[in-house]
């Protein structure tokens, strides 16, 4: 079964297409680097994978259910642009409730392991609110991977994490792969991503412009990719 | 596949209501524990209270209070309300908590209903400042019917927090969020604030509950049913885009 | 096609509002008690019917468009709202004129005075926030859940004002006076119903054809952007 079956996906804010007609499957244990331009239409897809909004026309179906059905939500992770944390809890609470809510057996023992796993584990009964910026972005990476999600979403991730977040975070990913896990990430990072990633999806003003597998000339060169599918690519 | 750290998914009825309750009550301890450390909303109102009773003190004769104290009161609690509410879901697009929320399995109407039972409580917690408050400054016993009162109270706090909960989860991501909540909480208000001022100052005058004043008690609760059933219904269209 | 019904209702509505006017002048007479100024209510209550009439409109239009998406719903819940918010301001200020000459003051917290106003406010909440929302869908949703919410209310202000006025007796604007009109006066009204249904439902067109061109601008001039 595909972990994500994306197909004939528009989304209209307004009359405005923000997307057209895309459309294109995942297999489980892919890393999918979603590229495109500012504007393309990245997070509008992204957050339509991760249930926060619905396409006005086409389905998005992940391991062949809908994503806002709930045992769905259950296998999905999201990392967006914030860091989805409350400062007024400690790390281990913040954990702790999203291992609730996330239906965990034992949200406490999955917390613990997590903190120490990004190495937070002096600061488990800290207010988030003291952190520094690094140690918000890993107890972030923390609560993504937490519940063990089958389906990782990530929206410009490397943007926002400092170097040693990022080290944490690579590691997570290729371990994830290996254990068969599916991750999607946007980003602009063209660089780091195309390292990662086994596909690649180009989305050029709201349409799929490449949907495949990572090519050498992508590695040898990123701009290849804008080059290629683009064409005249101005703005 | 993989290994699952879960519990079955196929429940009965009754799991899947107390499942449904343990997240109610997840989100409502998550807000209520947010809110005891920094008791930013709780003070504010509290203070906000007290000077507005100061305040009509100086509108009302004193002489003429018993006329208007059910009134008043309520006008207190709507207005100091509304601080509250309105950071229920505000606070929740700080980290794009919110997101992460609506992506989790966390149903909707559980996360409304969660929130709105922490808000019930804050605002509680100043109406119990209010009230004595109240009896105190203007000399007006408020243990009469204080049974009576009590029921009123909560049923009157519940509409407010209802309809100000689901308004400040409709508003959250607008740019004029602390203008439109009050416009659109106001007047959606206003038959329960009616019937709560009546019941408030009958009570305080020494009426206890009975005969005509029972038409009010009724409305309250419908209004509390009806609103509390459409909020839970529809608050997944709102927060979902 | 949609201009000659547009012209075809206003046709209509002048007409009966026309002759109307004959009848309510020149041929009913005098009402016993309130004199002259009785025949506001040719207005008034027309005005309150076709009112109500919009907002349930608007109740309908709201839950197709959450139903299907489609924002032709939207449009026209929208401009049934703006419209049926028209005729409310028309209903508070004739039965003000009305207070005034019957009782001496412009305002009276008479029950059903009080209840439009409260419908008003709120409706006049519905079209603020659709105000404060760019984005179409979004708009859309967001106001389609007030404006249930709205008429679920205005629905229960009705009954508590009912009961208000079971436990405190006041004087209420009232058209039957005596108990019942005779047979000649009451025509009028019906006939003036059907007048402004046909003028509400002619704005709300008109209303609707706004928007959507409105609409056509605004997606046109994201895409020019884009280019």
């Amino acid at each position: 079964m595909n972990a994500l079956e994306i197909d004939a996906v528009w989304k209209y804010f307004g009359d405005f297409p923000a997307l057209r007609d895309v459309g294109f499957k995942v297999q489980p244990g892919s890393i999918v680097a979603l590229l495109g331009r500012n504007g393309a239409g990245k997070t509008t897809l992204l957050r339509i994978l991760a249930g926060l909004a619905k396409p006005s026309k086409g389905s998005v179906k992940i391991y062949g259910s809908e994503v806002r059905d709930e045992p769905t939500r259950r296998r999905i992770g999201v990392l967006g642009h914030g860091i989805s944390l409350y400062d007024e809890l400690t790390a281990t609470e913040n954990l702790v409730l999203f291992g609730k809510l996330y239906g965990l057996d034992d949200p406490a023992k999955r917390a613990h392991q997590w903190l120490e796993r990004t190495g937070l584990e002096r600061v488990r009964d800290g207010l988030v609110r003291e952190f520094s910026r690094g140690m918000r972005q890993r107890l972030a990476v923390a609560r993504t991977f937490l519940h063990d999600p089958e389906v990782l979403l990530f929206d410009e991730p490397f943007t926002s994490l400092d170097d040693r977040a990022i080290a944490v975070l690579h590691s997570l990913i290729t371990d994830a792969q290996q254990r068969g896990r599916t991750v999607i990430m946007s980003t602009h990072q063209i660089r780091e991503a195309i390292e990662l990633a086994t596909h690649v999806a180009l989305i050029r003003k709201g349409q799929l412009a490449y949907a495949g597998e990572r090519r050498q000339e992508m590695l040898d060169d990123p701009a290849w990719l804008y080059r290629t599918f683009e064409g005249e690519g101005a703005s | 596949m993989s290994e699952s750290v879960f519990s079955a998914s196929s429940a009965s009825p009754r799991e899947t209501f107390f499942s449904f309750l343990r997240q109610v009550l997840t989100i409502a301890a998550k807000d209520l524990r947010a809110e005891w450390r920094t008791k930013e909303a709780l003070n504010a109102s509290i203070a906000f209270s007290l000077v507005m009773l100061v305040l009509f003190s100086f509108a009302v004769d004193p002489d003429a209070m018993p006329d208007f104290s059910g009134g008043l009161l309520w006008l207190v609690f709507s207005f100091a309300g509304a601080l509250v509410l309105n950071r229920s879901f505000a606070r929740e697009t700080q980290n794009d908590c919110l997101d992460a929320l609506v992506a989790s399995p966390l149903p909707p109407a559980a996360l409304f209903m969660g929130k709105a039972l922490a808000n019930f409580a804050i605002l509680l917690a100043v109406e119990c400042v209010c009230v004595p408050a109240f009896g105190l400054f203007f000399n007006i016993p408020v243990t009469t019917y204080l049974g009576s009162l009590v029921i009123v109270i909560l049923l009157g706090t519940w509409g407010l927090t209802v309809i100000g909960t689901m308004f400040s989860a409709l508003t959250v991501n607008l740019r004029l969020r602390e203008l439109m909540l009050p416009t659109l909480v106001y007047p959606v208000m206003i038959p329960a604030l009616m019937a709560a001022m009546e019941l408030t100052r009958d009570l305080l005058n020494g009426t206890p509950l009975a005969g005509d004043n029972l038409i009010w008690v009724r409305l309250l609760i419908a209004f509390d049913i009806i609103f509390t059933a459409l909020s839970v219904t529809l608050v997944d269209i709102v927060l979902v885009g | 096609m949609r201009e000659k019904i547009i012209f075809g209702l206003v046709a209509a509505a002048v007409a009966l509002l026309g002759w109307n006017l004959y009848t309510i002048f020149m041929v009913v007479p005098d009402e016993a008690a309130q004199g002259a100024i009785f025949r506001i209510i040719y207005i008034h209550l027309p005005t309150i019917f076709t009112g109500f009439l919009g907002f349930f409109v608007a109740l309908v239009a709201s839950c197709l468009y959450l139903a299907k998406g489609d924002l032709r719903y939207d449009s026209l819940a929208a401009g049934v709202t703006e419209v049926s918010l028209a005729f409310a301001g028309i209903v508070l200020a004739t039965g003000s004129i009305w207070a005034r000459i019957i009782w001496g003051v412009w305002w009276a917290w008479e029950p059903r005075l009080t209840s439009m106003l409260i419908c008003w406010l709120t409706y006049a909440g519905y079209l603020m926030l659709r105000r404060a929302i760019d984005e179409p869908a979004q708009r859309a949703r967001l106001s389609a859940v007030v404006s249930i919410f709205g008429f679920v209310e205005v629905i229960i202000v009705y009954k508590a004002i009912d009961w208000f006025r079971t436990l405190h007796p006041q004087p209420v604007l009232s058209i039957r006076g005596g108990g019942g009109m005779s047979a000649g006066m009451e025509g009028p009204i019906y006939w003036n119903w059907l007048a402004f249904v046909c003028l509400a439902s002619a704005m709300v067109m008109v209303r609707m054809r706004q928007d959507e061109m409105s609409r056509e601008i605004d997606s046109l001039r994201r895409m020019a952007h884009q280019y």
